[in-house]
């Protein structure tokens, strides 16, 4: 059965789009049949992070207002046959987009995919708001910072009223995936810790992405983290987010970047 | 413990506390306004109503502001009025208008 996950977070540059390719990429490595779909419109950007922003020819819209059809304007990616783009318009007006129009196409990919990614916009207007519309999971990607750890609140709130699910009386399953963890910032009391944040936003871990040039590197060169360097410490974390997602149990640990032991005793804030 | 002792040795007060007492605090006022109509809006609107019934108002100059502190909380409303506004009171009632 299809599972429609939204990836979501309000603030923007928390890391939603880098955390879509690389989900999506790891659930396409563990063999799962995946499309990628950018809500984005008029700021595309997924492409652009999965090394296809060439091989766009039609998008979302597109299909939406009926003039390409879906098997048009998906792209497969060159390096996993099982992993698809569903891009966002880059020139088009948002307002292109509507919620029959959205049902339509999550409709026809559920019978296609085991899982369907929907890379949210910043912000809660119409495009966050139809990108979460029919999910059934989502993943609050948050940042150790108040400001982002409000607006992920926010969006849990509108999860928990906006969706179809919701108004079914059912419940989205949620996750919060921390993002640009730092843990010897957070053990100095720098930064909030994994327990400060899971406390005031009442709602499971999905894994800890933690800081790394790996992930710049890997949208320099177009390539999902999980693809460019699977051994580096943020490919490991996201890969085992991954994993947890498909309903393994995998230890929760924070990756580190080749650090000291002592360090490493110090990624947890101490109770 | 090992947060208070790296304190100890760098001197530096750690923020991360202050974060989370600001949002503990913040969160649980945001989430009991979700699904409310904007309450300072609604204020706003029905406050100028009842104003302009007897002075002529810009609704422009109409701030209604709420300041959240730790026990109590302050609602201030500041009307910005036309200089004589009583003046031209009286002589509306005169002209059996309002």
């Amino acid at each position: 059965m299809a599972n429609v996950l939204v990836v979501t977070s309000g603030k923007g540059g928390v890391g939603k789009t880098t955390s879509t390719a690389a989900l999506g990429a790891a659930l396409a490595q563990a063999g799962e049949r995946v499309v990628v779909i950018d809500f984005d419109v008029g700021l595309r950007n997924l492409d652009l992070v999965m090394g296809a922003e060439r091989r766009v020819v039609f998008d979302l819209i597109n299909v939406v207002q009926g003039v390409a059809k879906l098997q048009q304007a998906l792209i497969r990616d060159k390096r996993l046959e099982n992993l698809w783009l569903l891009p966002a318009s880059q020139t088009r007006d948002k307002d292109a987009l509507t919620d029959e129009g959205v049902g339509r196409i999550i409709a026809e990919l559920r019978t296609k995919f085991d899982w369907i990614l929907c890379d949210s916009p910043a912000g809660i207007e119409r495009g966050a708001m139809l990108a979460m519309r029919y999910a059934d999971e989502a993943v609050i990607v948050t940042n150790p910072e108040v400001s982002s750890v409000r607006d992920s609140d926010r969006i849990i709130g509108m999860l928990d009223s906006k969706t179809v699910k919701a108004e079914q009386g059912e419940r989205v399953t949620k996750h919060i995936l921390i993002t640009r963890f730092d843990p010897a910032r957070a053990a100095r009391g720098e930064m909030l810790s994994i327990d400060d944040i899971l406390e005031i936003l009442a709602t499971p871990l999905l894994g800890i992405i933690p800081e790394s040039q790996d992930v710049l590197r890997a949208s320099n060169v177009g390539s999902p983290v999980t693809l460019n360097n699977a051994a580096s410490a943020p490919a490991r974390a996201y890969t085992d987010a991954a994993r947890r997602l498909m309903g393994e149990s995998v230890d929760m640990i924070v990756p580190a970047e080749r650090r000291g032991l002592m360090n490493r005793l110090l990624g947890r804030r101490a109770a | 413990m090992s947060m208070n002792l790296l304190r100890l040795f760098n001197g530096r007060k750690a923020s991360a506390p202050v974060a989370r007492e600001r949002l503990q605090i913040l969160l649980a006022h945001e989430r009991g306004l979700r699904g409310q109509p904007d309450l300072l809006a609604t204020l706003r609107e029905e406050i100028l109503a009842v104003v302009s019934r007897h002075i002529q108002l810009d609704p422009d100059k109409v701030t209604v502001k709420l300041d959240r502190g730790p026990t109590v909380s302050t609602l201030e409303v500041d009307i910005e009025v036309p200089n004589n506004f009583e003046h031209e009171v009286r002589a509306n009632r005169r002209l059996g208008a309002v």
